[in-house]
């Protein structure tokens, strides 16, 4: 799945990272806990998240991951943004709760990796 | 041929926002060393849990990065309040951390597992009111 299908599916708005829609996500992960999503190493993953801070961008940099999906409408600051930009990810906002966005993405063929 | 990069950073704790700097910087300059993915990102993510927890538990402290050909080890030294029960502080789930730190989504008592899970060696030294010392080695072959 692309970055733009995952845009699609879950009508989101694109805050930043437009240029990279058409790379290719494997995995995703949904979590507020951001130990938890340091302690599954994926390649290529989406992260749905209702937590919104700079350490979301941060544990995404760490990660690799390539795009971030914040859930309930919630918006990032510019510090985010920048952060974000600078480190090529791609930050997705929808207004979709948590279980349903997640819900969404593993209908149309998405998983989390490992054991599902 | 063995050459051998020091790096050192002073991590502070006043804006939680700046956490994780000195790791994204590491991680950058590993990239262009040309590290493989794999070695790049668990370095990356057992630093940036060591910074995290400095931030959270210690007002801060310095980090030490000595990279060579085969290994990559990180010492992070604080002063902080030394951890009392370090079989405890390595079990998943345990955490000592502030409520107000769960909302911004540490705390979970995953840091201490997650570097030792992501190292290839790992040693604390403790000392009640002294204060922490963290090594870690990530091996890149």
């Amino acid at each position: 799945m692309t970055v733009k299908e995952v845009c699609d599916t879950l009508n989101a708005k694109v805050i930043c990272g437009q240029e990279h829609m058409d790379r290719d996500v494997h995995t995703a992960c949904g979590s507020d806990m951001l130990s938890d999503v340091l302690a599954f190493v994926k390649d290529q993953s989406v992260l749905l998240t209702g937590l919104c801070n700079q350490q979301v961008i941060r544990t995404a940099e760490m990660m690799d991951i390539i795009c971030i999906v914040f859930v309930r409408g919630k918006g990032p600051d510019r510090a985010m943004i920048d952060l974000a930009s600078e480190q090529g990810i791609v930050i997705l906002t929808t207004n979709h709760r948590m279980f349903s966005a997640c819900g969404l993405l593993y209908e149309k063929g998405l998983r989390g990796g490992g054991s599902d | 041929m063995s050459v051998s990069i020091r790096l050192s950073y002073t991590v502070s704790s006043d804006d939680f926002t700046r956490a994780g700097e000195a790791s994204s910087d590491v991680k950058g300059k590993l990239k262009k060393l040309g590290f493989s993915p794999d070695v790049v990102r668990r370095v990356a993510i057992v630093m940036y849990e060591g910074e995290i927890n400095m931030v959270i538990h210690a007002s801060g402290g310095k980090i030490e990065v000595t990279i060579t050909e085969e290994e990559i080890e990180m010492r992070l030294m604080d002063t902080g309040p030394g951890i009392a029960d370090i079989d405890m502080a390595m079990q998943e789930g345990y955490s000592t951390a502030p409520d107000a730190i769960r909302t911004l989504g540490f705390g979970a008592g995953m840091g201490l597992p997650n570097m030792k899970k992501y190292s290839d060696e790992m040693e604390i030294d403790t000392k009640i009111g002294v204060g922490t010392t963290v090594r870690m080695k990530v091996v890149t072959k």
